[in-house]
């Protein structure tokens, strides 16, 4: 095993005799992005390449967010819902008592199957790919709540949202000692594998529902 | 320990493959294909001038994006390390391997220890590069392609031809036929009222792969990007199908190309603006998934990494070459490029077609065989590879780089060799050029406006289907002659 | 010859002191015509005609006769040893003036891209340098005009509905934009139409043309198709050999489409018609 690491590495460094400059020569990892025009423009793009990947989006106030759980999943006509731990309480108060409610005590593939949505917080939004990214900390769930059941709701505070892809990876820097995986999601599930024809919905949740929270 | 790496064995599959051109007129004669494939690249190359054109800085981009690769190659051993640190302290366990069948043994071995009789896996070039699924399958263990169009290609017995969209060259009434008739063999079969409608064709492998996906006991990726810094591997995909299997069952093997690092974890700013409106043109592709280790409580429990070199560091060798490590199988080259969407990706004779894998073949395997030493001439030298490639990697400047190198290893006593060698002396004195225009004129002169007659050779194959122009009665330089010095005067 | 350009605003003595060069946009300018070797041999009319739009607009145009071929055909067929002596034999011949011209996109990216990297692989650090001194003077003709002499209205005369192949080489390599289509929109008379397609190669690429030729007649063919779906009487571009590929089809289908050399549409006037 570390004889192949050895030979590797020695054949790596006879590749390139001819180079002389040092590591990290090239400085600061460049940052390449768009400039906001303002807070208002960003959280608008947000929610404008969010929709153009057939995500429905809300937008409430801090004191809405419940009511606009409820309707959701009401909307989607489901029965049941795992509720990440961490997750506010008064988000899931005004799910109607015809939705099962469901913590994560460990739950099982096949058990996560048989639920049909999840609601999570998120970490990040990004305007101008649309997208969200979920850490995986409290609210939000290990990776597999915002993976099987079929209906995602996803609540995005505004002022979580940044203008573009460099300033989000620089706020999702994994700590020393703490990384969590990171899962970037923009839109639903897609696939355009099949003469180039885009279909949304295949193995992951084929709805995806963001509530937008302005005013935090 | 200081020798150069070794180029890779062409796997069974490619072994004997026929030259290019010889391929490509068996594509080019498949009408269905082409119509396919046009169809197809037109409607990704325009996705993708779309959402480039987002992106003022883009130019800025691709060099920063050149740049980071250029930094990694450049040090690949102490990034390497770094990685595997990285890894290491995440709770990864690092396996190296040399050569295909070197990652292969490695991954088998895993699963084994695991006592699984199957494996589910995520869209993976490394993998098909050194023939996992192949491997797997001789000592008795099912890999199950989850990717849709991997799905399609491996249900079809057939052979990946894009990176992308290895199905590309299919349209949806002959996927429907493929998953009637085998996706019955193999698990849950289709709906027997399956239309080729592609939203009924996606929601057939849904449910046809959903059982796989929760009862794996192990997962087999490859990575797009693996971060030095942190030991963060990234996977970026579309379907769910990625996340499936990173996330669902307890072991997960990733196999992963030495070349895969970057060097900082700001980098990851770069490349996921360039790779998704290159690769798929969007914005940004539905998922991706980003781990550092094992995650506890999340996610499988037992991570590996296989890092392989299999002629990475022989190309790496090459001070010109090496620009195609660079290479972040996005596949926007294969979507430009006119000979690609004619030819269709199996006339490559690789996991690796159109113009990235003309220059990435021959280096990776060496020019030993009829189909390697043909890659670097399938190309007219347009440069809309180079145009679309994020990477910056000048693709016409290594195939002419290729050529040079195909010849010297063939040597110059051919009858192009020889030809080309009458040319150079023609050329390098102006008066030998001057004298062998008379002939050129004398010709002219006796064909006037007629074409030739049938002609044997280079020549016939031209005139197959094209005239060739008449030839003047008089050359430039026999007009400046004439003219005398005139005006303006002429000068020796 | 040596190293060091002679006249440094381009100014040649005898012409400046000619009086029908004042005034016009070339006048003691002095350019020495790269003509292309297959241009010299196979469309004569070509670099005629880059001489007669070259002195309509007052410019000295002389004519290196050492000059042969940049080395190309070699290089791409992959004799890169070949080629290195050529690219000598240019230096040589080029050394001394402030603009070559050349009516070939194909050949002046071939000088700007490859000349620099053969004088690397030939490891003579002098040839290096100077192709490192001439390369910044060579010019396509549709650069110059367009550049240096800053003009687009070359007093040309072409009643006649054109449209406009940009070939790889001069778009991708050589870079010359859209200098070809503002030469041609500002010529008399003229209707140029869109190429569908136009960007996509036709198909020639040197020795794919005959290594590749099912390819090649394929790619051919579609550009073919597209050009006669313009209805134009004549096809331009600014390399000839792309339009001996298009056009040995169109001949072939009895299209009736002429093809012309950029050059040759701008040579053209009401009283020496092409």
């Amino acid at each position: 095993m570390s004889a192949a690491k050895d030979a590797i590495l020695a054949r790596v460094r006879a590749a390139v005799t001819d180079l002389r400059a040092p590591v990290g020569a090239r400085g600061d990892t460049p940052w390449v992005d768009q400039a906001s025009a303002g807070v208002a423009e960003t959280v608008e793009l947000f929610v404008e390449n969010v929709v153009d990947y057939k995500a429905e989006v809300v937008r409430v106030a801090p004191a809405g967010v419940g009511e606009a759980v409820a309707a959701a999943l009401t909307a989607y006509g489901v029965t049941s819902v795992v509720v990440p731990d961490g997750t506010d309480p008064a988000w899931t108060a005004a799910v109607p008592e015809t939705v099962r409610q469901v913590s994560d005590d460990g739950l099982s593939s096949a058990a996560l199957d048989g639920i049909d949505a999840v609601v999570t917080s998120s970490a990040v939004g990004i305007a101008t790919t649309g997208t969200i990214v979920l850490d995986h900390g409290p609210g939000q769930g290990r990776r597999a709540l915002s993976l099987v059941p079929d209906v995602h709701v996803c609540v995005v505070a505004a002022d979580s949202v940044v203008h573009d892809v460099p300033e989000a990876v620089a706020r999702l820097h994994p700590q020393a000692g703490m990384p969590r995986p990171l899962t970037w999601i923009s839109g639903p599930s897609a696939t355009s594998d099949i003469e180039l024809d885009r279909v949304e919905g295949v193995h992951g949740p084929r709805t995806l529902h963001v509530i937008l929270v302005e005013g935090w | 320990m200081s020798a150069v790496g070794p180029v890779q064995q062409t796997s069974p599959t490619f072994v004997g493959m026929p030259k290019f051109p010889y391929a490509a007129r068996s594509a080019l004669g498949n009408t269905q294909q082409r119509r396919n494939l046009a169809h197809a690249t037109g409607v990704i190359r325009a996705k993708r001038a779309k959402v480039v054109a987002e992106v003022p800085r883009w130019e800025e981009l691709r060099q920063a994006g050149a740049d980071a690769k250029d930094e990694v190659l450049g040090h690949l051993a102490d990034y390497l390390v770094q990685a595997e640190e990285a890894l290491t302290r995440g709770g990864a366990v690092v396996h190296w391997a040399r050569d295909a069948a070197e990652a292969n043994r490695i991954v088998v071995d895993l699963v084994k220890a695991v006592g699984t009789g199957e494996v589910v896996k995520v869209k993976s070039m490394a993998t098909q590069e050194i023939e996992l699924n192949e491997a797997l399958e001789a000592e008795g263990i099912h890999a199950w392609e989850t990717d849709l169009a991997e799905l399609i290609v491996q249900l079809g017995h057939d052979r990946p031809s894009h990176i992308l969209v290895p199905a590309i060259h299919r349209n949806r009434s002959e996927i429907r036929e493929i998953f009637r008739r085998e996706m019955g063999l193999v698990g849950r079969p289709a709906p027997d009222d399956l239309t080729d409608e592609p939203r009924r064709l996606a929601e057939a492998a849904r449910l046809h792969l959903r059982e796989k996906f929760l009862r794996a006991k192990v997962a087999i990726s490859g990575a797009n990007f693996l971060v030095a810094e942190t030991g963060t591997l990234v996977v970026v995909e579309s379907e769910g199908n990625g996340r499936m299997c990173l996330t669902l069952p307890e072991t997960l093997i990733s196999v992963v190309g030495i070349e895969k690092v970057l060097p900082t974890w700001q980098d990851l700013g770069t490349f996921l603006q360039l790779l998704p409106r290159s690769s798929t043109g969007e914005r940004m592709n539905p998922y991706t998934s980003m781990w550092s280790g094992v995650h506890a409580g999340d996610g499988p429990q037992n991570v590996h990494v296989v890092l392989i070199d299999n002629g990475r560091t022989h190309v790496l060798a090459d001070p010109v070459g090496r620009e195609a490590l660079r290479c972040i199988r996005c596949s926007a080259c294969l979507n430009t490029c006119p000979v690609y969407e004619r030819a269709g990706g199996h006339a490559y004779g690789s996991v690796y077609p159109g113009p990235i894998g003309s220059i990435l073949n021959p280096q990776l395997r060496g020019t030993a065989s009829e189909v390697d030493r043909s890659l670097p001439f399938a190309s007219t030298l347009c440069g809309a590879c180079f145009e679309a490639c994020p990477m910056r990697i000048d693709i016409p400047k290594l195939l002419v780089h290729l050529r040079a190198k195909v010849v010297d290893a063939k040597g110059r006593n051919t009858a192009e060799g020889r030809a080309m060698a009458a040319g150079a002396w023609l050329f390098a004195d102006a008066r030998r050029l001057e004298k062998a225009q008379k002939g050129s004129v004398l010709a002219g002169k006796v064909l006037g406006n007629r074409q030739p007659p049938p002609l044997p050779g280079a020549m016939g194959m031209w005139l197959g289907a094209r005239d060739i122009p008449d030839l003047p009665a008089q050359t430039f330089r026999q007009w400046w002659n004439a003219r005398g010095s005139g005006s303006t005067g002429g000068q020796s | 010859m040596t190293a060091t350009p002679t006249s440094a605003p381009g100014l040649a003595p005898a012409a400046a002191a000619d009086p029908a060069y004042r005034g016009r946009p070339g006048a003691g300018t002095t350019v020495a015509l790269f003509a292309a070797c297959y241009n010299d041999t196979v469309w004569p009319g070509t670099p005629i005609s880059t001489v007669k739009v070259l002195e309509r607009l007052g410019v000295r145009v002389v004519f290196p006769r050492k000059q042969t071929c940049c080395g190309q055909i070699f290089t791409n067929t992959g004799y890169a040893a070949e080629a290195i002596p050529l690219v000598r034999g240019f230096v040589d011949t080029f050394a001394a003036f402030d603009y070559v011209v050349a009516p070939s996109g194909s050949c002046v990216g071939a000088v700007r891209e490859q000349h620099h990297q053969l004088a690397e692989r030939s490891g003579d650090a002098g040839l290096v340098r100077e192709v490192a001194a001439v390369v910044p003077h060579v010019y396509d003709i549709s650069e110059f005009l367009v550049d240096v002499l800053k003009v687009t209205d070359v007093g040309a005369y072409f009643p006649h509905r054109v449209t406009y192949h940009p070939t790889c080489h001069s778009l991708r390599v050589a870079q010359v934009g859209d200098r070809p289509q503002q030469l041609l929109r500002a010529v008399r008379g003229i209707t140029v139409v869109e190429l569908p397609n136009a960007t996509e190669c036709c198909g020639f690429g040197g020795t794919f043309s005959v290594k590749n030729p099912d390819m090649s007649i394929s790619m051919a063919s579609d550009k073919a198709r597209h050009v006669r779906e313009t209805g134009a009487e004549v096809l331009v571009a600014g390399d000839n050999m792309c339009l001996m590929n298009i056009g040995g089809v169109l001949k072939r289908q009895r299209a009736g489409v002429r093809i012309m050399h950029l050059a040759e549409i701008l040579a053209s006037t009401e009283e020496d018609p092409a």
